[in-house]
């Protein structure tokens, strides 16, 4: 059952209030979930990332291209993400770990995610900050321990939101971002991963 | 051919009142139960199980509650006489051990064919329920051959399940009263929680639902909702039908000996595994038990009634394991057998029309499907309280007017 009707009180209070503008244009989004739900078959994607060995542990990933909507589609322009191990793995830390990668793109998806729940709340964001820790025992990685597993053992996720809302509204923007996530979706879950050589 | 001007489906409390609701407007119509009365009742229920709502709140047409516990939750065996004497009292033409085998359209407008016979009429009724049929996902094919899969429309009572631990999944009012009562029978129960609604059973003095009725949430209408799609999916407050104020949530379950995991994802060979959201999905029921609350104090405050009751109270948040564990090993003997409590669907398979969206689901605008075709207790069909027996009253009520009109827009 929703009991959403303290929310919507609130947002009615603020119809008065000046319009609310944290960058997110709700309209098209909300335009686009009514054509998805009408044409399911275009609401299916698939998202590219590649990856080019350079030395040792350092590669550069590029992301371009994506399918979606029923055709393919091309970012604005080609963005790169650097990876390495840092100098205390002997190697030259020309950029993050993908480990830190995958703390960083949560942190970007719930973060945005913050920011489009709130503007469909109308509360204005003045900012918004998420620190990421991910805990993780090397014991897995290095092959110490087969009882350890490689990845994160936990992930901690501390937002500072400076907005007009209640400390209960920011929480619940938060939980809002998590349910819609799919970074969140990906780490929590298990996801099927097949890789072969081509 | 027999011809009667409407055709029920279904003799459960929705069924029963709109045909009250019908024989008010003196429209001539049957009551075709595939059983008997409640049937659901008498057969798809568990021992246990008594009404969420409490007595008084549980009114049919014409029949208010006389009895002398209106703040009690009717008993499995309640309800079913209750409705005997409801279809007795309004003289339901109600004929039993009638199955409908199939619905097609015809030129006067619906012919019902059963196990026996075949019934012309121009309007029809589907109230055949809400919760004929047990959600299972389809990973459940592929458990240990061992694991004994339930569902709840099969589960009677705890002994009925093999000796050994049980993992239950799903924590909604199913979910979590089952884990309860299977926990408490000496079984270790794992509760698989994924997104749930948590609600205390008595507040500031008053039991939930009367306070949900007073401040209205529970007539709030389907045109008043922002996410009509999402309100229609969203899953039962965590509540159990039980006068004594005792919370139905998962700290007191984790207090009787029960451990929580999160939302089942899926088989890895012979692991089941939990999402890593159990955090998360317990912060947002919480948060939407207090904004619940708010509502409540805010309506207590509005109209002055503050000095008459308890102050507000708010309730420690839920408490989770330091580390919940995210897989079970199911070759090894820790679990025995399954129960899905992930909820139910309404099943159609005599309903040979286009009327279904492409997951299966009947279309319908508030309980209207197509012209003459009616539906019934549906969630948040017309109200929030749709698929209470309290909301079968007013939705039937709307709907046979609606009915009656079209049929004397076609004879003008």
């Amino acid at each position: 059952m929703q009991t959403d009707t303290n929310r919507q009180m609130t947002a009615a209070e603020r119809a008065d209030a000046p319009v609310v503008d944290n960058g997110i244009n709700i309209e098209a989004l909300l335009d686009a979930r009514q054509a998805l739900t009408a044409a399911p078959e275009a609401a299916q994607f698939t998202w590219r990332a590649t990856c080019q060995w350079q030395d040792g542990a350092h590669s550069r990933s590029t992301v371009h291209g994506f399918y979606g909507l029923g055709a393919e589609h091309r970012h604005r322009e080609r963005f790169t993400i650097e990876a390495d191990h840092p100098e205390v793995f002997a190697a030259e830390d020309k950029g993050s770990t993908p480990a830190e990668i995958v703390l960083a793109a949560l942190a970007s998806c719930l973060t945005a995610g913050v920011a489009a729940v709130a503007q469909h709340r109308s509360i204005q964001l003045r900012s918004v900050e998420a620190v990421v820790e991910g805990e993780m025992d090397l014991a897995g990685i290095l092959g110490i321990d087969s009882e350890v597993r490689n990845g994160f053992s936990a992930i901690r996720v501390f937002f500072t939101i400076d907005a007009d809302a209640s400390p209960d509204e920011k929480r619940a923007l938060i939980a809002q971002s998590q349910k819609r996530s799919a970074v969140f979706d990906v780490i929590t879950n298990p996801t099927n991963v097949h890789a072969t050589l081509v | 051919m027999r011809r009667v001007t409407t055709v029920i489906i279904g003799a459960g409390h929705s069924g029963l009142a709109f045909s009250h609701c019908l024989s008010d407007r003196s429209i001539d119509h049957v009551v075709l139960e595939r059983g008997e009365v409640a049937n659901a009742w008498r057969t798809e229920r568990w021992d246990a199980l008594r009404l969420l709502t409490p007595n008084w709140l549980s009114r049919l047409p014409g029949d208010e509650y006389r009895g002398r516990d209106p703040h009690g939750f009717m008993t499995k065996t309640e309800i079913i006489d209750r409705l005997d004497r409801y279809a007795q009292r309004s003289l339901a033409p109600v004929e039993i051990q009638k199955e409908v085998r199939s619905v097609v359209h015809d030129q006067l407008g619906y012919r019902v064919r059963t196990q026996d016979e075949e019934i012309q009429c121009r309007s029809l009724v589907v109230a055949s329920g809400a919760c004929n049929l047990a959600n299972v996902p389809s990973i459940a094919a592929d458990l240990p051959r061992q694991i004994e899969s339930v569902t709840p429309l099969q589960y009677k009572r705890p002994s009925d399940l093999p000796e050994g631990g049980v993992l239950v999944v799903g924590a909604s009012a199913t979910g979590l009263q089952l884990a309860r009562e299977i926990q408490a029978s000496g079984r270790q129960v794992t509760l698989s929680v994924g997104e749930h609604i948590r609600a205390p059973r008595r507040y500031r003095g008053r039991d939930i639902k009367w306070w949900m009725d007073a401040i209205g949430l529970l007539d709030v209408r389907a045109d008043e909702v922002d996410d009509l799609q999402r309100a229609r999916r969203s899953p039962s407050l965590q509540l159990t039908g039980s006068a004594d104020g005792d919370p139905l949530d998962l700290n007191r379950f984790a207090a009787d000996g029960g451990e929580i995991v999160g939302r089942f994802s899926g088989l890895r060979g012979r692991h089941a595994m939990f999402s890593g959201s159990l955090a998360h999905h317990c912060a947002a029921s919480d948060l939407k038990m207090n904004r619940l609350l708010d509502a409540i104090d805010a309506w207590v405050s509005a109209q002055g009634f503050g000095d008459f009751c308890p102050p507000p109270e708010r309730f420690p948040p839920t408490r989770l394991p330091a580390s919940p564990r995210l897989s079970i090993d199911l070759a090894s003997d820790e679990v025995r057998s399954v129960l899905w409590a992930t909820g139910y669907q309404p099943e159609y398979p005599w309903l040979h029309l286009p009327v279904f969206d492409r997951k299966g689901r009947l279309r319908h605008e508030a309980g209207i499907v197509a012209p003459g075709l009616y539906a019934m207790s549906l969630p948040f069909m017309r109200r929030r309280k749709s698929t209470l027996i309290d909301g079968a009253g007013p939705d039937a009520g709307e709907l046979v007017e609606h009915l009656v009109t079209s049929l004397e827009r076609r004879a003008a």
